[in-house]
């Protein structure tokens, strides 16, 4: 039904279609919405055969969820930020045991210093665990996502992160079809797991592994991710049947047949960005932009293909790998080997730092003229920069650099 | 059994305990009151081929509270094992002792990952399988302790065992939250002026969790294996978050003989170090009176870990604290009958 | 597309008069989107919340940058923030005030605007007659559809009713329509100055 209403609480109902059997969560802005959503549905009977765990911290929450999955039923959780941090542990061990567990993350950026606002360094840290990421470019992609997450995961008995961007899709109140429970009913099957704990079959799960068998194990961990580059489309064109729209899949290429420069962005921005593609477009620029919705699996094949004819790429990323640059852009170049065309990286939108349509224009353009640095971080105040710089050469007790580029800026509100 | 514990034990004098007792073996007693490890029916749950090494007081407790557990449960039982020595040495890749669904997920969080496969139960109608969540000291007075609160703070339908053998022994024994003062660990050497772990607040779990007023939290050992099948079976007659924690000595982090572990578990409890007793929603219920009181110094010559109190010189400094805890012990729980019961 | 910026104070409800703007238009059958823009601090402290209207979907993220109008439901905030940042060369401004832009030191942001595009509305007061709690959010809708004539009274009533429980609901309608009537009138009377 076709409703407006924040992100959040359409994330919240939709899970609640996808007969979710455990719920825990542990709240963290800015996905306290969701969970909250969920709870109130669980405890007021609308959402049955469903238990709603409030556990005492993130890791508890993941640790739950393993076990809930373990034992056959379908589970699921959110967090964000520092609280996908603490659970760590947990969330590289559901991945190692197989384990079809589905998770929100409302992507926020991490700390030191603290910041509650989006950017996708929290997703990011945990690209390497074994967990399938898929991002949403908007709130009703958000809602699509967590339908095919939960097929996804169970096909291919792995778990599966639905990444949208705090506030920025989590708090934003727009049209969305959320789903009703039959739709989803006929999309999805009821859980099936690979392994169960079963008094009537009993196994035993977990067991330490040596080093005559710990590399043909993470092997097959990658080859299962690697059958999600088959299995990601398959759903989303499963869904485009059921549902009637495109939502999904590896990638997503907009006015990219033609173009000289292609942009490469994950998340809400990709809405930004194709406006002022639209509008560079009006002025005769060859320019288009691929959004990945798989960044784990990472659709090397898909990418290369958008990519192979163009002349420059500029991958605009809300993460920053400290030490040597752009995540997104070293997964993209992968991607890239052999083909001859200059590549961009720019760091935007950190710790919910607004990408304007102003500064994107610009951005292409010196892209466009070639008179860009290999890596720029967007919108960068040179000054402050600068300043503290020079502080920190002039005496060793120069302070903590957050605190002094703060009082730089003064106490004003918020800078848009 | 080596010569020198034959020689330690010595001949012991022959004694008939009161009547009601199980002392005189199960083959005279009904069926329903033997033991279940006397069963050849038993489930068998930790079953032989297991690595633990030569006197391992978890491998017995373990297989004891399972095996009493499935019978409890009519085997609709799952296990989730923290890690830890129990886990290790049961699950050498590629073969399990496990005869029981059994999980193993990480370090610190075996009490949440079975409030999770509790929930999962009762969302799927199936509450009739229960829950057992078990693991060493570490797991669950240090790493593991949050999400242990956690779950008592729910009230989640989970049993949780801790196995105490008073320090992070599979790591190669260190000091945990639960070694006791004065104790020998590879991190608390015997070196210094003060030598052996501090003498600092302890953490006393069962008491811990009486805090919490869940409905039920007992302490047992090794040394009574009638009385660990007995508090394992009447917590699983209970819902709700239930405790506890068992003495499990262990010759190699204590230094003492493999074949001494029962009786090193019963020196603990007839020093008063180590308490028996049985609690419900935060109160004291039942204790088990010491038989037979020893001093704790009887009970620390028995372990190489306290070794350094007797020699180079005896270090009676310590050894009255020691016994003064013990002594604390007795008097809280009330462990020594009165002087007028007859004995 | 037409876009709105609402300042105010956190606890004045800025955020949900955006979010009832957008639903305004979706009753109406258009696309919109809203979306707040929070600082670190709590009530009190300033909070902006941003709402797009138009006929297609929308995909920008971006800020409010140059919005078609503003409501300052604070006028405190004149001192302390920058609230007419962008606003385009026509656009609607609608403070909450029992002053005039003269008496608000505003006269040089009134110079060169056409007439009937900016006004103040005592909404705080409205609120307590109707309300009696100082609550001026849903009573500036009231006022946003009178001067823009971007969604209708209606669509704002049937928001609000949506939302709030219906006692709270109907004070709210009518205090915004008591809005909408004073802006009616105002606008006659400057368009007959």
């Amino acid at each position: 039904m076709l409703r407006q209403v924040e992100g959040s609480k359409a994330v919240a109902d939709t899970v609640a279609c996808c007969r979710p059997e455990v719920i825990c969560a542990y709240p963290i802005s800015p996905q306290t919405h969701i969970v909250e959503g969920l709870s109130a549905l669980v405890k007021s009977g609308e959402l049955t055969g469903c238990e709603f765990v409030n556990v005492e911290s993130e890791f508890a929450a993941m640790s739950v969820a393993i076990g809930a999955s373990a034992a056959g039923a379908r589970a699921y959780t959110a967090t964000a930020s520092q609280g996908l941090l603490y659970m760590s542990e947990a969330v590289y061990n559901a991945a190692g045991l197989g384990l079809p567990i589905v998770m929100t993350v409302a992507n926020r950026a991490l700390g030191a210093p603290i910041n509650i606002w989006n950017d996708h360094s929290d997703s990011m840290s945990q690209s390497d665990s074994g967990w399938i990421q898929l991002h949403a470019e908007t709130n009703q992609e958000a809602v699509d996502l967590h339908i095919q997450a939960f097929r996804i995961a169970e096909e291919l008995s792995l778990p599966v992160m639905v990444c949208m961007d705090g506030f920025i899709l989590t708090h934003a109140v727009e049209r969305v079809d959320v789903p009703e429970r039959e739709q989803v009913d006929a999309f999805l099957p009821s859980f099936e797991p690979r392994q169960v704990l079963d008094p009537a079959a009993p196994i035993s799960i977990g067991a330490m592994v040596g080093p005559e068998a710990f590399t043909e194990v993470r092997y097959l961990a990658h080859a299962n991710q690697m059958r999600a580059l088959e299995v990601i489309p398959q759903v989303a064109a499963d869904f485009a049947e059921v549902f009637g729209r495109d939502s999904g899949g590896l990638v997503r290429p907009y006015r990219c047949e033609d173009a000289e420069t292609i942009i490469v962005a994950l998340g809400s921005v990709l809405g930004t960005i194709k406006d002022v593609v639209d509008e560079q477009r009006e002025r005769g620029v060859h320019i288009g932009v691929l959004g990945i919705t798989s960044f784990r699996p990472f659709p090397l094949a898909a990418v290369r293909e958008v990519l192979k004819n163009v002349r420059r790429v500029v991958v605009l990323e809300k993460a920053l790998a400290v030490g040597i640059g752009g995540i997104v852009a070293a997964n993209v170049r992968t991607s890239r080997a052999g083909l001859e065309l200059k590549c961009y990286t720019v760091i935007a939108g950190l710790g919910g730092r607004a990408i304007t349509k102003a500064s994107l224009h610009r951005l292409f353009d010196q892209a466009g003229a070639d008179e860009l640095e290999s890596l720029t971080f967007l919108d960068l105040d040179h000054d402050l920069v600068n300043r503290e710089l020079d502080r920190e050469r002039r005496t060793h007790r120069s302070g903590s650099p957050a605190e002094n580029v703060l009082r730089d800026v003064g106490i004003v509100a918020a800078r848009l | 059994m080596n010569r020198e514990c034959a020689m330690s034990a010595g001949p012991s004098p022959l004694k008939f305990y009161q009547v009601g007792s199980f002392a005189v073996g199960n083959r005279l007693l009904d069926p329903d009151q033997r033991s279940v490890q006397s069963d050849t029916e038993r489930s068998n749950s930790l079953t032989s081929g297991h690595r633990a090494c030569t006197g391992c007081g978890e491998a017995l407790g373990a297989r004891v509270a399972l095996d009493a557990a499935m019978r409890a449960t009519k085997g609709q039982l799952v296990a989730v094992n923290a890690t830890g020595c129990l886990e290790v040495f049961s699950t050498p890749y590629p073969e399990t002792s496990w005869r029981i669904p059994w999980l193993h997920s990480l370090f610190g969080n075996a009490p949440a990952v079975a409030t999770g496969v509790a929930a999962a139960m009762k969302a799927k109608g199936r509450a009739d399988v229960r829950v057992v969540s078990q693991g060493g000291d570490g797991a669950t007075v240090d790493i593991g302790f949050g999400a242990l609160s956690g779950m008592f703070e729910r009230n989640d339908d989970v049993l949780y065992i801790c196995y105490d053998n008073e320090a992070y022994m599979n790591t190669g024994v260190q000091r945990s939250g639960a070694t006791p003062p004065a104790a020998r660990t590879m991190t608390t050497q015997t070196v210094g002026p003060e030598p052996g772990n501090a003498f600092g607040q302890g953490k006393n779990m069962p008491r811990i969790a009486m805090a919490h007023e869940i409905p039920y939290v007992a302490t047992a050992t090794v040394a009574d294996v009638r009385d660990l099948e007995a508090k394992v079976t009447r917590a699983m007659s209970i819902r709700g978050a239930r405790y506890l924690h068992v003495l499990v000595p262990c010759p190699l982090g204590w230094g003492s003989p493999s074949c001494d572990t029962l009786k090193i578990a019963r020196l603990a409890t007839q020093s008063g170090l180590f308490p028996v007793f049985e609690a419900e929603r935060g109160e004291v219920v039942a204790s088990t009176p010491i038989r037979h009181r020893v001093s704790v110094e009887e009970y620390l010559h028995t372990q190489k870990r306290y070794a350094h109190l007797f020699s180079p010189q005896r270090r009676d400094d310590t050894i009255n604290q020691l016994q003064a805890m013990a002594d604390r012990n007795i008097e809280r729980y009330g462990l020594l009958p009165k002087q007028d019961e007859a004995f | 597309m037409f876009q709105v910026r609402i300042h105010g104070r956190g606890g004045q409800g800025v955020v949900t008069a955006a979010e009832l703007l957008s639903e305004a238009a979706f009753a109406e059958n258009r696309h919109s989107q809203a979306f707040p823009s929070f600082g670190s601090e709590r009530t009190g402290a300033p909070v902006v919340a941003f709402c797009r209207i138009a006929e297609l979907a929308i995909r920008v993220r971006e800020p409010v940058m140059a919005p078609d109008a503003l409501i300052v439901q604070d006028e405190t905030l004149l001192e302390q923030v920058d609230v007419f940042s962008g606003l385009i060369a026509d656009g609607y401004v609608l403070i909450n005030s029992t002053r005039t832009f003269t008496q608000l030191g505003l006269d040089e942001l009134v110079v060169g605007r056409p007439v009937g595009r900016l006004i103040t509305v005592p909404a705080t007061e409205l609120a307590l007659e109707h309300l009696g709690r100082p609550v001026p959010n849903a009573v500036l809708l009231g006022a946003f559809a009178a001067l823009t004539g971007v969604v209708t009274l209606e669509s704002v009533g049937n928001a609000i009713r949506g939302r709030f429980p219906s006692k709270l609901a109907e004070k709210n309608c009518m205090a915004s329509a008591a809005a909408y009537s004073f802006v009616k009138s105002q606008l006659k009377e400057s368009a007959h100055a």
